[in-house]
């Protein structure tokens, strides 16, 4: 009896190093400008090719522009680390390369989807924490540093140990109004934001199941805010249906097979975990973040901890959050002012994120203290947004598109939230100084980024 | 990769729990295409000031403190997997980083860069960070052969965990690729049984 987990692991190992790790071979690697240059350097420092140039997948997201993105990069540092980027793509023959402007451009983890490159059963890796995404499809994919990078360019390969499974099930359904944002948030405010590390996660249960393929992605996505390895969920027709008939997917008889294997990927009944941990999903409101790491959430309607309700060892650590953010212990924050809404990242940069954030500004106003940065996760996005008519009813509105990329989710690039400001955000990390230096960050799904960006204060968007 | 036998340091502590690698090294710091001068901004934002200034608060500007060791709270290196921040705490100049917890990717790029991740129990910890403060001159022993960390103020001894193929690694500074290429065969033959 095997876990999902193990069935996928079990197919990918080479060999195993004594009293060592697993050496994993590589399905997918997925390749950004800021984590591969010094892999690359080091493939031409040791004289090396790239052993299977068609299994990786490069796009420029992180140190992008999102305005002009049809002139030359103004930071003549970003400039060369985006050019180096296509230096190495072109002396390395790899064929996947999509650059700034180029129409399957965007961010990594929303255009590997959504062209297909990620399927289910897959081992899926990129120098980037949140690969964790892909997991969604029924694949075991994780975040891994440059020395991984070069080793995955060099051998399609890395040794990794393999980490304990855990299981979170959510039973029962999401109340209205919430969103696959709050459901992740919710559980990494009960574990903690090292509450999952050393384990893989597979996620189950009524509430999962009934998510969309993209909902599902936003989950996986957060399973690092906790510090799982990487998150998971059984493939089933959802998935299926997501990936069939996608430019890179398999086709005709490829498909056929592909589908039988599929099928088999699920956590036989009996399996073992080794952590198993049950929520109600009626349980979860709106929720979120008061500190500065994703584990410091709270549902809508609550009030920050007191300093007593704080463990003895947390309490440096949480003052220091407390005075970062400007809060109180014990405090509430809904209707408290805000002073900026970004919408996007890999997270909840998606087409359906756009649609819940349109349908809920829909007729109203953009409040006059908030500036909005709506940045689509890709082109392909950015065309959809168009083509349904959430453009108009944006603007109407008075919200502005910003070209895609991970823009003020990490701040590489000129979309930096000023110090002491604070910004309700669809990104994954509320970490001091994330969206900008002194930037004060407080997660949130697209809904109540958008009842922020219309009252220009946290507001409860099921009101 | 240098290779990594014994240390004995006096060290710098760092109580603070969660320390993302963002504050390790913000991002904006992650624009250059070599691994060169990342300690410099080791912290960037708790160290310096706007102008550049250093903040005369934080631990790496206190003259009291040196050392080798980084001794720091529960959970470090969470967040991001850029291996930037391992470049950064071995630029900087420290050799080993103590804490009661690691986060994973953190923990795997440390390793990879001759940085060794030595996990201790909670209550080891908390007596470096009595012991360095009353005593800032206060020296760790790491032996990683015998896979042990001593607390030289109370002579005080705890082993720690690491697998032996990473041990070897750093013992012989080797680096986990050189193990991989060696297997190029064994790759080939995997992927023509699973076509």
């Amino acid at each position: 009896m095997k876990t999902l987990f193990d069935k996928i692991w079990d197919a990918h190992v080479v060999s195993t190093v004594e009293g060592g790790p697993t050496q994993l071979y590589i399905d997918r690697h997925f390749c950004h400008e800021v984590t591969s240059p010094q892999a690359f350097n080091g493939l031409r420092a040791r004289g090396l090719k790239v052993f299977r140039p068609e299994k990786t997948t490069l796009t420029a997201d992180h140190n992008t522009p999102t305005i002009d993105q049809d002139q030359p990069v103004k930071d003549p540092i970003s400039k060369n680390q985006l050019d180096t980027f296509a230096k190495n793509a072109a002396e390395f023959n790899l064929p996947l390369f999509f650059p700034l402007g180029h129409i399957k451009n965007g961010v990594v983890h929303i255009i590997g989807p959504e062209n297909g490159f990620t399927h289910p059963g897959a081992t899926i890796v990129c120098g980037d924490s949140h690969t964790s995404t892909h997991g969604a499809f029924g694949a075991i994919a994780f975040g891994i540093g440059t020395s991984e990078v070069e080793m995955v360019l060099a051998t399609q390969c890395i040794l990794q140990s393999r980490p304990k499974t855990m299981r979170i099930t959510f039973d029962g359904k999401l109340g209205k109004g919430v969103t696959a944002k709050d459901l992740a948030l919710y559980m990494i405010s009960k574990l903690t934001t090292g509450g999952a590390t050393g384990y893989f996660v597979e996620y189950a249960g009524e509430a999962i199941r009934n998510l969309s393929m993209e909902e599902r992605m936003t989950v996986c996505n957060l399973s690092i805010e906790m510090g799982a390895r990487g998150g998971m969920i059984a493939p089933d027709q959802t998935t299926f249906d997501y990936v069939n008939g996608r430019e890179f997917a398999p086709k005709g008889e490829e498909w056929e097979k592909s589908l039988a294997y599929w099928k088999t990927l699920n956590t036989d009944e009996g399996a073992k975990f080794d952590k198993e941990i049950t929520f109600d999903a009626a349980d979860i409101q709106p929720m979120i973040t008061y500190g500065t790491n994703p584990g410091m959430g709270m549902g809508i309607t609550e009030s920050i901890p007191t300093l007593s309700e704080v463990d003895e060892a947390g309490r440096i650590s949480f003052q220091k959050s407390m005075e970062y953010m400007g809060f109180q212990p014990g405090e509430k924050l809904e209707g408290k002012q805000i002073d900026y809404v970004f919408l996007g990242s890999c997270t909840n940069g998606r087409i359906e994120d756009f649609r819940a954030f349109t349908a809920f500004v829909k007729g109203k106003k953009k409040a006059g203290n908030v500036i909005a940065w709506l940045v689509p996760g890709s082109w392909m996005v950015e065309k959809q947004i168009r083509e349904e008519g959430l453009l108009d009813i944006l603007t109407e509105a008075g919200f502005a598109l910003r070209q895609p990329g991970c823009s003020a989710c990490l701040a590489m690039n000129d979309d930096k939230v000023p110090a002491g400001k604070y910004a309700v955000s669809t990104s994954n990390r509320n970490f001091e100084g994330r969206q900008g230096p002194g930037a004060r960050t407080i997660l949130a799904g697209p809904l109540v980024a958008a009842a922020a960006a219309i009252s220009g204060k946290i507001t409860d968007p099921r009101n | 990769m240098e290779k990594f036998i014994t240390l004995t340091s006096s060290v710098v502590p760092l109580p603070i729990e969660n320390v993302d690698t963002d504050q390790i090294i913000p991002a904006r710091f992650l624009k250059a295409t070599n691994k060169d001068g990342f300690g410099d901004n080791l912290f960037a934002d708790w160290r310096y000031n706007k102008d550049g200034s250093p903040k005369t608060d934080f631990v790496l500007n206190n003259p009291t403190y040196s050392g080798s060791i980084l001794v720091a709270g529960k959970n470090f290196g969470s967040g991001s997997s850029r291996e930037h921040a391992a470049w950064a705490i071995d630029g900087y100049g420290f050799k080993v980083v103590v804490s009661s917890f690691f986060a994973d990717i953190f923990r795997g790029n440390a390793l990879n860069n001759g940085v060794l991740p030595v996990v201790v129990s909670t209550e080891f910890l908390a007596e470096v960070f009595a012991c360095v403060g009353s005593n800032p001159s206060t020296t760790l022993t790491i032996d990683l052969k015998n896979q042990t960390v001593t607390n030289n103020a109370t002579g005080k001894s705890e082993t720690f965990e690491i697998n032996t193929y990473k041990k070897e690694c750093l013992l012989n500074g080797l680096d986990d690729i050189d193990y991989l290429l060696s297997k190029k065969e064994q790759i080939e033959q995997f992927e023509k049984a699973r076509v």
